[in-house]
């Protein structure tokens, strides 16, 4: 069969059918693949969390009881962090960096492959611990020795899920440097690059740099629980706290690897629809590069409380707020692009505008728990997870969900339903405020995180964040139903600018784009 | 340093937050970080409230501006787009602002940490140890130690279904049975460690939580200026009880404290009395019974049907209807790796002679074998 050699170069070549997704190395299938898994894995983490809210609505145990309850907070975080973030990055990547490079498709396809189905093998294991005896993990995603050695017959199949995400984080960041070191069309000069190429770069060594010692944490942990070594363990002469010095330089990168990429995709959204550049590119990239680099060497503010010496806190606490400065340099650019722009209100756009507002109340309350003295008082409260969710959840997924409204019209070549996008985002921009702005002062107030029942001094605020996490929840089913009906060809035919403002390579693909994004390299404006 | 802010404003910028999440102000509402009755709790408030009202002003310019230019400058307004995309003064200005911003509040903070290190010349030193999931207090040299645990009604009212509204219960989760007694005015170092897994100990009054950790000896210290109950959490995972390991504190003035030691140490004495002589077995099942409930029914349920796979059933266990010194020698030592912790630290002779006295009786067990604390302390040696 001569056709086989042929370059696989050829629209109507692809397969068809269930194996068309399990064999495909397809970019945008691929894309697709890990969006569709992301937002799955979002309901399910979703639904963990709506029994954390359930059960807090009241004092008092209603419904679960306190290890069940350990499970859940435990669970639900890994299932966002991993399953449902992570993943809705690659896949925006996975879609958009080839095409807003001039590119083909992704530079390692076959492993590009292997990335994403790693990923239902890693999350089945991980959500299967739920139904064995003993129950899933329950000592925090954080998993501190020595209370997660106490985890039952689930243990290695966490750490066997962790391995497995990392190494397709790891093979996914791979393929993402190796697309835009190698992959650029001619003229597409590193000075050139859209900002959300720039962030996912770094994002990607980022990942290779950390992931690989989240690995290394967790094998440490493994051989502690089976095989007699005593890493974490005091008695056999080993330290408890290292395990957190090396959980948490990975982890901290890693709350970055959660937002670079988001602060890319707001770089995009401003711009077009101020109808203006973006201000300060080169400020940008500097800045972020700058986040990077420092998320390398403040890991120990999560754990101010152990006890490091005088030197080692106010290192880490000079290191830490010295983070706001590009911080803020990255809000005012964005604020400039606005600024005498002409700016119109579309779905996308009311996500990133409401990105860059929450996200900055999330980084003034990192700011505040920089301090370390203050910090004393924040740690391990519920200021605390009011302070990762306005970066995580208003942050990072608001930001996942402005990129999806703004270029589904390209993916699907239909447009959304305008009023429907703006009924998702009005509902969810004011229930989410219910959900996590009470928990600020919870946590002043002195309620400890990740406990099941509390003193009634805090029914009041645990009542209403329930209330406004119910309706979050709720809000996001209109998103599954408005990307379905344009998935399944419903809504008006979209232009390949879709958007008046919109400039970059991307944009000049038909909507929907070609199999294989540019057969011949494209000329770069 | 600091902020002299009024108390006046201080007020009205809590009553704007809480009107801002909830549009209501309400007095009863847990709303701000308690300013605390010690030096370093009042540093730590101070910070908190400086570093707020920057983030405020902060907030105020750049959301302000933002404000601005989607009100000015909308298309449906006319505007047209101007082509300006950076201007490198602007951005060195607003790269140097926040930096000098930062120094303003890394200051004071400096100045708080170095103070919340100095451990020196304490007039007494009281030993915190964690364990799932009780504090442990121990007065170094002066001979005397117990346990406190959660109050036995919030710990009824805790239960799954328990059917008791927890707004009955006087300080509901928040109550001990024993707290701990210092003397105010004395400079009190506490030293923390724990016997199993992690946990942290934290008074937002005294104004720090600082984490006790197997293997470890952290140090922290307090000036209490004003009697009173102090009331706090256990804040690190530490498994099913977390939630369940209040701290209460009791500030005292010199003679009242001196009272209560030479109580404690009365007791201290009765309590080694009762050890030594031989119980009966009603004695023993009540005493059993009641400390079953307070420190085992958490993790093996009130029934003794555990939950399986995670805390083993007692009800019908090969160790509880086997020879007594392997029952004496797992709730002695506990099982290494598992969550059960090893007892022979927290509770004493008596205690585990009844506990494991009930067990062996309760529940169909029906072993019909006593335990006496005598043979306890042969175990211990
Ligand atoms: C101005 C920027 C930021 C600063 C100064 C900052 C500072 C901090 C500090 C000091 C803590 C430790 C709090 C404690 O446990 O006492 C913390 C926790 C955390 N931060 Fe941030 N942060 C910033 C931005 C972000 C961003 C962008 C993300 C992610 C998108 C993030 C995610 C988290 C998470 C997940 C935790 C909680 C981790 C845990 O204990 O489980 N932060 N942050
Ligand atoms: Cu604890």
């Amino acid at each position: 069969m001569t056709e086989i050699a042929l370059p696989q170069h050829h629209e109507h070549e692809h397969p068809r059918g269930i194996t068309r997704w399990l064999f495909t190395t397809n970019h945008k299938d691929i894309g697709t693949l890990y969006l569709l898994f992301a937002v799955s894995m979002l309901f399910i983490g979703g639904s963990f969390a709506m029994v954390v809210r359930a059960e807090l609505f009241q004092p008092g145990l209603q419904f679960v009881n306190p290890h069940f309850f350990n499970q859940m907070t435990t669970m639900h975080a890994l299932v966002m962090i991993f399953g449902a973030v992570m993943p809705a990055f690659v896949g925006l990547a996975n879609w958009m960096i080839p095409m807003m490079i001039g590119a083909p498709d992704m530079a390692l396809p076959r492993l590009n492959n292997w990335s994403f189905w790693l990923l239902p093998f890693a999350f089945t294991l991980l959500l299967s611990t739920l139904f064995m005896p003993g129950g899933a993990p329950a000592g925090g995603w954080t998993m501190y020795p020595p209370l997660v050695l106490q985890t039952g017959m689930a243990f290695p199949f966490l750490i066997f899920a962790v391995h497995l995400m990392g190494i397709s984080s790891v093979m996914g960041a791979i393929n993402v440097i190796t697309t835009v070191f190698n992959m650029r069309a001619p003229g597409m000069s590193y000075t050139k690059l859209p900002l959300f190429v720039w962030t996912w770069v770094i994002t990607a060594f980022l990942l290779i740099a950390a992931m690989p010692v989240l690995a290394g944490a967790v094998t440490m942990l493994l051989t502690d629980k089976y095989f007699g070594t005593s890493f974490f363990n005091a008695a056999g002469g080993g330290d408890p706290v290292m395990f957190q010095h090396v959980f948490w330089f990975f982890g901290h990168p890693e709350v970055y690897i959660m937002i670079l990429p988001a602060f890319g995709i707001v770089s995009q959204i401003v711009p077009t629809f101020a109808r203006k550049p973006l201000f300060g590119y080169t400020s940008m990239i500097y800045a972020v590069a700058s986040i990077a680099f420092l998320s390398f060497i403040v890991w120990a503010h999560h754990m101010f409380t152990v006890g490091m010496p005088l030197a080692g806190e106010l290192f880490f606490m000079y290191s830490t707020v010295l983070i706001a400065v590009p911080t803020g340099v990255k809000v005012f650019n964005w604020i400039a692009t606005m600024w005498r722009g002409s700016m119109t209100f579309e779905t996308p756009m009311l996500w990133a505008l409401c990105f860059i507002i929450l996200f900055s109340i999330g980084g003034f309350s990192g700011l505040m728990l920089g301090l370390a003295p203050a910090d004393f008082q924040y740690q391990d409260t519920y200021f605390v997870v009011a302070h990762f969710h306005y970066v995580l959840v208003t942050g990072a997924v608001f930001a996942i969900i402005a990129g999806v409204y703004f270029w589904l019209p390209k993916w699907t070549g239909r447009m959304y339903d305008e009023r429907l996008g703006k009924l998702h985002f009005w509902l969810s921009a004011i229930s989410v405020n219910l959900l996590f702005f009470p928990q600020h002062f919870l946590g002043l107030a002195g309620m400890p995180r990740r406990i099941p029942d509390y003193a009634v001094q805090y029914a009041e605020w645990n009542m209403l964040s329930s209330i406004g996490a119910f309706i979050f929840g709720a809000s996001q089913l209109i998103f599954v139903y408005v990307v379905i009906r344009a998935m399944s060809g419903h809504g008006e035919q979209a232009t390949d600018q879709v958007w008046e403002g919109a400039h970059g390579l991307e944009w000049t693909l038909s909507s929907p784009p070609p199999y294989h994004s540019f057969n011949e390299p494209p000329k770069v404006p | 340093m600091g902020t002299k802010l009024p108390g006046k404003t201080r007020q009205s910028a809590a009553a704007l937050l809480c009107a801002l999440a909830a549009g209501t102000a309400s007095a009863g509402y847990a709303l701000n970080l308690t300013e605390g009755v010690t030096s370093i709790s009042r540093e730590a408030y101070r910070l908190h409230m400086l570093a707020l009202w920057v983030c405020v002003v902060i907030a105020i310019v750049v959301f302000g501006a933002m404000a601005w230019s989607i009100y000015h400058h909308r298309k449906s307004r006319g505007a047209v787009a101007a082509s300006f995309h950076d201007n490198t003064r602007v951005e060195i200005v607003w790269t140097i602002l926040p930096f000098l911003v930062l120094v303003g509040l890394a200051i004071p903070a400096t100045t708080a940490l170095i103070a919340m290190h100095d451990t020196s010349n304490a007039d007494l030193t009281i030993k915190i140890t964690g364990q799932q999931w009780s504090w442990r207090y121990d007065y170094l040299k002066e001979d005397i130690g117990f346990v406190s645990n959660l109050d036995e009604k919030s710990a009824a009212a805790a239960k799954l279904g328990s059917g008791v509204d927890p707004r009955s219960v006087e300080h509901y989760l928040l109550n001990v049975d024993k707290p701990l007694v210092v003397p105010v005015g004395k400079k009190v170092r506490f030293l923390l460690n724990a016997s199993d897994v992690i946990h942290s100990w934290w008074l937002p009054d005294l104004g720090f939580k600082k984490d006790a950790i197997p293997g470890f000896v952290n140090e922290i210290w307090a000036r209490i200026e004003k009697p009173g109950i102090y009331r706090g959490q256990c804040t690190e995972l530490c498994g099913v009880g977390h939630g369940f390991m209040p701290i209460v504190l009791i500030a005292m003035n010199e003679p009242d404290y001196q009272a209560w030691l030479t109580a404690q140490r009365e007791a201290v004495a009765k309590a080694k009395a009762g050890v030594d002589r031989v119980w009966t077995k009603e004695e023993l099942l009540a005493k059993g019974e009641e400390v079953y409930a307070k420190t085992c029914a958490a993790c093996h349920l009130p029934g003794g049907e555990g939950i399986p796979g995670a805390f083993k059933a007692l009800k019908g266990s090969t160790i509880v209807k086997g020879p007594v010194a392997d029952h004496i020698d797992r709730v002695m030592n506990g099982k290494p790796g598992t969550a059960m912790p090893s007892f022979a630290a927290q509770l004493d002779d008596a205690d585990i002679a009844a506990v494991i006295t009930h067990e062996r009786n309760a529940w169909g067990n029906n072993m019909g074998d006593l335990v006496q604390p005598a043979q306890i302390k042969a175990a211990r040696k």
